[in-house]
């Protein structure tokens, strides 16, 4: 039980490193998804130490909210490649003092 | 004294068991005739004031020429009518049974909250009915000398406007039949007198003499106006008949802070020490003003003051004796100013503030003195303008040269000068005969009969204004001529002249109101009857000592100026004594030194506080706030990467915490 | 034992989203991680969520992200310099801290006797989460509906470009061109092919002006930008010596790229 639960851990730090250090909007969205799959590991297995299936589906609802996040995420990062002709996250930073 | 079984009014006084000497105010108020004009006798000079300043300026351009033009025939019109209307009420009054000589006229309600109401009253008596005729009548005749004045003064309407507006003042203050009307008359007197100090403002000496002379009374002002204040606290009303009927009702602590409120309120107007130091910058106005304001009229406002407050002064022997101090300092102080003054306004104006001392010498003696305070306040108001209006004749007979040291030998080149002016002299001096010997040698036995030092302090007094008066009338009129070279003195013109043979005739006659303690008799309604004081000499003995005195003022003046060279320039080796006086006696030193400089440094001290402190801790704190703020926006770098570093930071100690919490 | 196998490669895949420069390799790296965790979820009695992860997340969101890794350039590699001061540093040290806390503090827990899932998923795992999913969780699934309506919504309109000129037709084209070529000296036909031998043919060879120079507007930019141009001479020195080293004299004179060049001309000639 508890190797599941570290190697979730382990999986969410590297995304959230990766959120930190990689510039590439694609690159950086996919280590959102990396946190989020390993959360969702953490959960599928509560589920089983538990012994219910609550955990199951809201790693489900996890993936469907994944889904959209995605879909407009990538909107998004097309719009602003659109204009910009970037996909580096530090290009879009007009938004400060 | 021997009318004293005659008066009626004094009886309800006694009723009250004694606790009250002075008489009750009861203004007759049904009065009619000629008395229904009352209001009228404010209204005139008022109306003038207000179409002098406030309706000509805004007429068209021609008609404004004609109104300045003759707008001063318009003020001294005013003036007169006044003064006729003054004469009638006054023959009126005398027709009248003494018992009805108090008249009262509720003009309209002034203003009413609550228990406190305050009608605009008039009451005219026997006080005020003499100070009606010294103001109109002098007033009259100095508008008529100003005509002449002022007659090259582009400014000439403006001055008359504000002439009248004095008058008004005057009148409302003399009028009055409370003491918030009177307030508002003593602080309408307060702006004419700034106005007219500060009439030539384009001279900086005489907008700081105005300022100074504003200032100073203000101080006066805010006693009187504590005493206002106290009397609305104690007794409920300011009327002149309320307060005087329930006065002996007040505790002894209040009737004397009430006494010595009002005695600073009549030292700021009059001149008093420790308030007297504007009244010799005052001189800065012109002549007539000081003739009319700072001599005749105004400044003894404050007798006026103590003297129509004798139901309150009757009962605090605290305040009286005061009164007493003060007035014996200041006519000492006034007197030696005199002495030393070389221009001759400013010795004038020594020497009204030592006669004002006199009357308010009298005025602190009690029912004795109350009626040779107002008849010293008439005769002074006679020969002191005269005296004032000769100086100005003088000054214009030498070019608006007021150095006495650049006169001498005038009494041939402007004879009707001299001739008003020395009567005015020995009225002053009290020459037997003249109206100021009358007037002086009353308060002077009375003081003596009172109190054996005070006495002699204003018989010294006598002997110094002998001496200054020498003085003054030597280095003007006799000596040998000391004139600039250019100068060609000449009489002045008619219109200036009259008034002056008027005033000189005043002075000379003006005893005959002592006729058979006629003015004693006269007052004695209103200040009460006097407790006969055995002199401690006989009458005459003290009269032929007053003159001896006199006599070697006068010798030493002759000895010490008449005998010898006057040199033009002032010497400067003078003794210590001379360069006091010639320094006002170190009064405006004192002032700079006591109140001046450390309040100068007080609020230099606040405004360096309130710099450094208020606006360093104000300025200083935005300051730091803003310079947080510059430096901590630069965190808001608009990079999401940092942010998400933040949100990282931030779940980092977020765990560290639950583990803390859960692990301890 | 399926765990102890996945688990290094998965961590090793994540590792490698880190520190690869091309987006296409770190979407196949997280292929990798999302492939070994649908295979944890069947180890852990999870077949419903086994499926969907692989076709779902692998399947469509990972195929989403190429697609659009497409769209926008497959050349879009990520410089590894880090721009911002002290980022890289602090964010590797607050990881290795986070990653630490969480690990120690895990391993702190004792999560006592694993249940399993056997008694919840004895009619089988799909019908006992459709169970729940439709009684329990009915509103929430309505509302992930409603959420996924609305993404597909927003995407079209983030997606979407107004038109905002007419759509030019071939007459206005055809005139802007001559316009172009009056104006700016600009060539008004179509660019020339790139160039086309009779030994050599090929899309990324130029095609030869007639001084022998190589037409550089021949050649898709694109190329150019990768620098994988070939030179037709280069290409026909090179079919000479092979020829020469086949011994066929007889084509020679017919393939020589060298236009201009003298002595091809007098073997023309012959």
């Amino acid at each position: 039980m508890t190797q599941y639960v570290v190697l979730s851990a382990i999986l969410f730090t590297i995304g959230c490193v990766g959120v930190l250090t990689r510039r590439n909007a694609l690159v950086v969205f996919m280590c959102v998804e990396l946190m989020l799959n390993a959360c969702n590991l953490a959960f599928v297995a509560f589920a089983r130490q538990h012994g219910n299936l609550d955990g199951q589906i809201t790693a489900f609802f996890v993936m469907v909210v994944a889904a959209a996040e995605v879909v407009i995420g990538l909107a998004i990062i097309m719009t602003i490649f659109r204009t910009r002709r970037s996909a580096s996250v530090d290009d879009a930073s007009l938004l400060k003092y | 004294m021997n009318l004293l079984s005659q008066t009626i009014l004094l009886a309800p006084s006694l009723e009250e068991g004694g606790a009250a000497h002075a008489p009750v105010v009861a203004p007759d108020t049904g009065a009619g005739g000629v008395f229904d004009l009352l209001w009228l006798v404010i209204a005139l000079p008022l109306l003038g004031a207000f179409l002098l300043l406030a309706v000509a300026p805004f007429l068209p351009a021609s008609a404004k020429a004609t109104a300045d033009r003759h707008g001063h025939l318009l003020g001294t019109a005013m003036s007169a009518l006044s003064f006729v209307l003054s004469l009638v009420l006054f023959l009126s009054l005398l027709g009248r049974g003494a018992e009805q000589r108090q008249v009262g006229q509720h003009l309209w309600t002034w203003f009413e909250t609550g228990s406190i109401n305050v009608g605009m009253d008039l009451l005219y008596d026997q006080l005020a009915a003499l100070f009606l005729l010294l103001i109109t009548g002098v007033g009259s005749l100095i508008h008529v000398y100003a005509i002449g004045y002022m007659e090259h003064d582009p400014r000439r309407r403006r001055f008359f406007g504000y002439l009248n507006l004095f008058v008004a003042a005057m009148l409302t203050l003399i009028l009055s039949a409370n003491f918030v009307g009177l307030f508002l008359g003593w602080e309408g007197v307060g702006l004419a007198s700034y106005l007219l100090i500060g009439f030539w403002q384009h001279k900086p000496s005489a907008a700081a003499a105005a300022k100074k002379a504003f200032v100073i009374n203000r101080v006066g002002d805010i006693g009187l106006s504590l005493a206002i204040a106290l009397m609305f606290a104690t007794f409920g009303t300011t009327d002149f008949g309320g307060v005087s009927e329930v006065a002996g009702e007040a505790s002894q602590s209040t009737l004397n802070a009430l006494g010595l409120l009002l005695l600073l309120g009549a030292c700021g107007k009059s001149a008093q020490v420790p308030l007297q130091a504007w009244l010799l910058d005052a001189m800065e106005g012109p002549t007539p003003v000081s003739a009319l304001i700072h001599a005749a009229t105004m400044v003894t406002a404050g007798v006026y003051l103590v003297v129509r407050s004798n139901f309150i002064f009757e009962l605090t022997p605290v305040a009286q004796t005061a009164v007493v101090v003060v007035a014996t300092v200041t006519l000492l102080w006034g007197a030696v100013l005199g002495c030393a003054k070389d221009d001759i306004k400013k010795a004038l104006a020594g020497s009204t503030m030592s006669q004002i001392g006199y009357m308010m010498l009298a005025a602190g003696l009690g029912p004795v003195g109350y009626p040779f305070a107002i008849f010293h306040l008439l005769t002074h108001g006679f020969f002191k303008a005269n005296m004032f209006l000769g100086a100005g004749s003088v000054m214009h007979g030498m070019d608006d040269d007021v150095d006495m040291r650049h006169y001498g030998a005038l009494n041939k080149a402007m004879p009707v000068t001299f001739l008003t002016f020395a009567m005015g002299y020995l009225a002053i001096i009290g020459f037997p005969g003249f109206s100021g010997f009358w007037s002086k040698d009353r308060i002077i036995e009375s003081a003596l009969a009172d109190n054996l030092l005070v006495g002699l302090l204003a018989l010294l007094g006598a002997g110094i204004t002998a001496f200054y008066m020498t003085r003054l009338m030597l280095m003007t009129f006799f000596t040998e001529k000391r004139w600039a070279k250019d100068v060609h003195p000449h009489e002045s013109p008619r219109v200036m002249t009259v008034p002056l043979i008027v005033l000189a005739a005043l002075s000379v006659l003006g005893g005959v109101l002592l006729l058979g303690d006629w003015i004693v008799n006269w007052l004695e309604p209103v200040t009460g009857a006097a407790e006969h004081h055995e002199p401690p000499l006989p009458a005459l003995v003290i009269t032929l000592i007053i003159t001896a005195v006199v006599a070697i003022g006068v010798a030493t003046a002759w000895f010490l100026v008449g005998k010898r060279d006057v040199p033009r320039a002032a010497p400067q080796d003078v003794s210590f004594a001379t360069r006091a006086a010639r320094a006002d006696l170190y009064g405006d030193a004192f002032n700079d030194a006591v109140v001046v400089r450390p309040g100068a440094s007080l609020v230099g001290g606040l405004a360096t506080f309130d710099r450094v402190g208020v606006d360093g801790a104000v300025e200083g704190g935005s300051a730091a706030v803003g310079g947080l703020s510059t430096t901590m926006r630069r965190l808001q770098n608009g990079f999401v990467r940092s942010y998400a570093l933040s949100v990282l930071a931030g779940a980092l100690l977020l765990v560290l915490a639950l583990l803390a919490v859960n692990l301890a | 034992m399926t765990f102890w196998i996945l688990a290094p490669l998965m961590v090793l895949a994540a590792l490698g989203i880190l520190f690869v420069r091309k987006a296409v390799h770190a979407a196949l790296l997280l292929a990798v991680v999302m492939i070994g965790l649908a295979f944890l979820y069947a180890v852990m009695d999870a077949p419903f969520l086994f499926a969907v992860q692989i076709i779902v997340y692998t399947g469509a969101i990972l195929m989403l992200f190429l697609f659009v890794m497409m769209l926008i350039g497959v050349d879009a590699s990520d410089s590894t310099v880090e721009t911002i001061r002290g980022q890289r540093a602090m964010a590797i040290v607050l990881g290795l801290l986070f990653g630490t806390v969480l690990v120690v503090g895990i391993s702190q827990v004792t999560y006592g006797t694993v249940v399993g899932l056997d008694t919840a998923n004895s009619g089988g795992n799909v019908p006992a989460i459709a169970n729940i999913l439709f009684s329990r969780y009915v509103f929430a699934f309505e509302a992930t509906s409603a959420l996924l309506i609305t993404a597909v919504l927003g995407a079209m309109v983030l997606a979407h470009r107004e038109r905002l000129t007419p759509k030019p037709t071939q007459a206005a084209l055809a005139a802007q061109r001559i316009r172009d070529y009056a104006e700016h000296g600009k060539h008004p036909g179509p660019l020339p092919s790139p160039g086309v031998y009779a030994r050599h043919n090929a899309v990324d060879t130029p095609a030869l002006l007639p001084d022998g120079t190589a037409a550089e507007s021949s050649v898709s930019r694109v190329l150019a930008a990768r620098g994988t141009v070939r030179s037709a001479p280069a290409l026909a020195d090179d079919i000479d010596d092979v020829t020469r080293q086949i011994g066929d004299p007889a084509h020679m004179p017919e393939t020589s790229g060298k236009a201009g060049s003298p002595e091809n001309t007098t073997e023309d000639v012959k």
